[in-house]
């Protein structure tokens, strides 16, 4: 399900240094054509490599402009199927469509976080790391998940 | 101002600890480390290199909808350390996985306190997203279990998450991303010892070389070394994250790290062509798999598990049996191999609210969408309906990694206070290898300062996302001990920087001298394209090392052919060429799974045995051998003669496995 981008939404991310789809795929694959000389389409983002695509739609997800879209990788699957997901702040929406027009589409909501982005405090109300306990199990801070196990069950100790 | 193609910047910078990738291992080092910097005095320098963003970056990119390690207050660590090792065919290290398993929750709990939904199940039994304010995990909330082990959770954003607060803790002066990282260097004055690596920026044409004291190499598993079982625009969509290339292992094999298990493989059964996971589906929805007559084969094939006493016998038969029996109907013509979700399905409806029913059909779609949204895509060209129609399932093509369901990766040192052994008992260890699972450094490798987690290390196995976390958390508190401990070492590397220029941006030359040749960019006899190299790579390992090609067996004859074949590639790959940047990430990605292509071939080679049917078969040793291969299979490399050295170490059980079949 390789990415594409629609030609008449992307705007290139208005020009800025890197694009949001650019900085975002964690392969490589997402461009911009800067002159427009490997696409025919100046100031617009493509896919440079679509079969090696994971379709983890991460692009698709932060495209500002909904610009990138998906379509089932064509070795495989029966053209006409969609799968589209519009991600807030703290859901996210899918719509996905199915080949036979006559299935109704399929609409989902799902949380995807209860904070609000940005505001994780990595160490606020957390203690200082101990130095003398540098070398015992256990992390510098403590959240009641830590399992010291029943010791009769080591048989070597 | 940035160098120009062929001819980059060199960026130097030294620093006393070096974290490579930005997975859930290194954002899991990333926290941690900074108090325990700040307890050490303050004075050391960290950074973090990633080669994509860290947002999105590793497996977890489209984010997961299971925590597939949690103990809970329930279960001991024991038992973890139990389970992960019958799964594994009894081959892993009891050390390691007790370690983990007394850790991990501790993972768990901060993701929820950071903003992961959970889900949680009320006073009355009923299951509810994770949105809804139950009490936390932490203070006695409780998980909605999808077995054993795992939670269900609602995590489109488990990675940016998880990243957010990595970010936090280290600021974002200490990450540089899009830099991807060719080779570690090793010191000048002990060639067991690391000081330094080399990397490029896919970005801008910049060179960077960094010093250090202590590194921490978590870049990942291995994915496209075997030819998957789509071959055209699908073959990116791997099951395992297909930027997964091998970085962690070739890189530690060419810095002189002893790997263990490398012949471990993945093989997962997902549903075809999309890579769907089952997982929910045979333990949340209680569904089952038949062959295409419709009978069950986990029980018509249930004899088959007696040719593997002990692991045949437990309550959980080892992953690789259940394959195994999946495989006879694949071989034996009875496929194919049905997920049955519409009786699944019909099933639920008996004895859950119709509210209950709404939100696990959502989940039936969440579970993709959270993890392999592909498989949408595949159900909605194919018109699948789960309730209505069934889906097919398959086994991939085989991956190589140390955190999900497999165990290969490297051999590191491991906690002191379990009673793992203090001395090796088999022979034929290089001497300049450590002896005993401990030599004071948790997850340092046997170089000196060279530390991984999550993929990395080896012989232990299913820590997931959030054992990879607690992992790299692990090896951070250790990095700072090395780091205090080593204070006055001056990092020094062995190798001078025109020869580390030379050789990272040797396929950039190769292109540059050579282009105008012939008439086509890419048919050229004076190199070869990262593409090609990757097919050629490809088709070896399918064909000779138990691909899909031939149902995963092999034999001696086949792999001694395979042994030569690869020999060549690696030559070749001195010739790869790079028409820019991008090519250039694929050139040297390439190359990561070349050799750990190698390592897996030899160590099957070494293994003469099948310790893991249903992965792999070696046809002319078909049995699980306890009696001579009970034992790890570990092996070094020497860059200089390009050279593997497989040997065997002694396995010993820390807990006692005998609870398992009672
Ligand atoms: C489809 C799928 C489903 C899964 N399901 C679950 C589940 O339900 N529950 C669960 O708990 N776990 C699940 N997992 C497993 C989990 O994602 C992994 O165990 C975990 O992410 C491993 O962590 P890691 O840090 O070792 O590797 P990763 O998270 O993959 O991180 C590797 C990092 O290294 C970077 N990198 C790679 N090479 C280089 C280089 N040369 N230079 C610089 N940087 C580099 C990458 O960009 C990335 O940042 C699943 C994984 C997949 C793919
Ligand atoms: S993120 Fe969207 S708008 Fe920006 S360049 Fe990419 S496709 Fe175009
Ligand atoms: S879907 Fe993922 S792999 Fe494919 S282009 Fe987008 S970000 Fe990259």
């Amino acid at each position: 399900m390789p990415t594409f981008v629609r030609t008449e939404r992307c705007d290139g991310c208005k020009g800025q240094d890197k694009t949001a789809c650019m900085y975002i795929c964690p392969h490589d694959l997402m461009k911009l054509d800067k002159d427009g000389s490997a696409t025919g389409h100046a100031m617009k983002a493509y896919n440079q490599e679509p079969e090696q695509c994971w379709e983890c739609y991460s692009c698709v997800k932060i495209c500002p402009q909904q610009a990138i879209e998906s379509r089932p990788y064509a070795d495989i699957v029966p053209l006409g199927a969609s799968v589209q997901p519009l991600r807030g702040t703290d859901s996210i929406l899918w719509t996905i469509k199915f080949r036979d027009g006559k299935i109704k589409p399929k609409r989902f909501k799902f949380p995807i976080r209860t904070t609000p982005e940005g505001s994780i405090d990595p160490y606020g109300g957390k203690p200082e790391a101990d130095i003398a306990k540098i070398t015992e199990p256990g992390f510098f801070v403590q959240v009641n998940g830590f399992r010291a196990g029943d010791s009769r069950e080591l048989i070597r100790k | 101002m940035a160098g120009e193609f062929g001819k980059p910047e060199v960026v130097e910078e030294e620093v006393d600890i070096l974290i490579i990738g930005g997975g859930m291992a290194a954002c899991g080092a990333a926290y941690e480390i900074g108090p325990w910097i700040e307890a050490a005095g303050g004075d050391i320098k960290v950074k973090l290199v990633d080669k994509a963003a860290v947002d999105r970056s590793g497996a977890v990119a489209q984010g997961l909808s299971a925590i597939n390690t949690y103990i809970g207050s329930e279960q001991d660590p024991a038992d973890y350390a139990r389970m992960v090792s019958n799964d594994l065919m009894g081959i892993t290290r009891d050390d390691l996985t007790y370690d983990l398993g007394r850790h991990v929750d501790e993972s768990v709990h901060l993701f929820e306190e950071w903003g992961l939904p959970i889900w949680k199940i009320d006073d009355k039994g009923e299951r509810h997203d994770g949105s809804r304010g139950l009490p936390p995990l932490k203070d006695g909330g409780k998980p909605m279990r999808s077995g054993k082990w795992q939670i269900m959770i609602n995590g489109e954003s488990y990675k940016c998450i998880v990243a957010e607060a990595a970010k936090n803790a280290l600021g974002s002066d200490r990450i540089q991303e899009h830099v991807f990282i060719v080779k570690l260097v090793n010191d000048k004055h002990d060639k067991n010892r690391i000081a330094g690596a080399v990397g490029f920026s896919v970005r801008e044409h910049k060179l960077f070389v960094y010093k250090f004291k202590a590194c921490l190499l978590a870049a990942g598993g291995c994915v496209n070394i075997f030819r998957p079982r789509s071959v055209g625009e699908g073959q990116g969509r791997a099951w395992y994250p297909v930027w997964n290339a091998g970085s962690t292992y070739a890189m530690a094999a060419e810095a002189g790290a002893e790997l263990t298990m490398m012949e471990n493989r993945f093989v997962p059964i997902r549903f075809k062509d999309g890579y769907g996971p089952v997982g929910a589906w045979f333990l949340l929805f209680k569904s089952r798999a038949t062959n295409g007559l419709g009978e069950v084969y986990m029980q018509r094939n249930q004899e088959l598990l007696n040719d593997y006493p002990p692991y045949g016998q437990a309550a959980t038969p080892a992953a690789c049996l259940r394959n195994h029996m999946m495989l006879k109907e694949l071989r034996d013509g009875r496929g194919p191999i049905w997920m049955d979700t519409v009786s699944a399905l019909a099933n639920l409806r008996e004895t859950l609210s119709p509210r209950e029913v709404e939100h696990l059909e959502a989940e039936a779609w969440e579970d993709f969408l959270d993890m392999t949204i592909g498989q949408c895509g595949i159900w909605a060209g194919e018109n699948i309906e789960p309730e209505k129609k069934n889906s097919e399932l398959m086994p991939t093509e085989p991956y190589l990694l140390g955190s999900h369901s497999g165990c290969c990766g490297i051999w590191v040192s491991g906690p002191e206070d379990l009673g793992a052994p203090t001395e090796e008992k088999a022979t034929g260890v290089p001497e300049h290898l450590p002896s005993g699972w401990s030599w004071g450094y948790r997850g340092m490798t046997t170089v000196q300062g060279l530390f991984t987690a999550g993929d990395g290390v080896g012989a232990s196995g299913h820590k997931f996302s959030s054992g990879s976390h607690a992992e790299g958390r692990l090896a951070a508190k250790a990095m700072v001990k090395f780091v205090m401990d080593n204070k006055d070492r001056k990092p020094e590397l062995d190798t001078d920087l025109d020869t580390l220029v030379e050789e990272l941006y040797r396929p950039v030359r190769n292109f540059l001298e050579h282009k105008d040749y012939s008439t086509t960019v890419d048919v050229n006899p004076n190199y070869i394209t990262p593409r090609m190299l990757q097919f050629r790579l490809q088709k070896i390992m399918d064909e000779y090392v138990a691909g899909v090609a031939t149902y995963y067996t092999t034999n001696a004859n086949l792999l001694a052919l395979a042994e030569k074949k690869l020999e060549m590639l690696k030559e070749d790959s001195l010739k790869m060429r790079a028409k820019d940047l991008h090519e250039l990430l694929r050139a040297w990605e390439n190359y990561h799974r070349i050799l750990t292509a190698e390592a897996h071939m030899k160590h099957i080679q070494f293994r003469e045995e099948s310790r893991y049917p249903g992965f792999y078969y070696r046809m002319d040793h078909n049995k699980v051998d306890e009696d001579n291969w009970h034992c790890f299979v570990n092996s070094i490399y020497d860059k200089e003669a390009k050279a593997w050295t497989c040997f065997k170490r002694a396995h010993e059980d820390l807990v006692d496995k005998s609870k398992l079949f009672k």
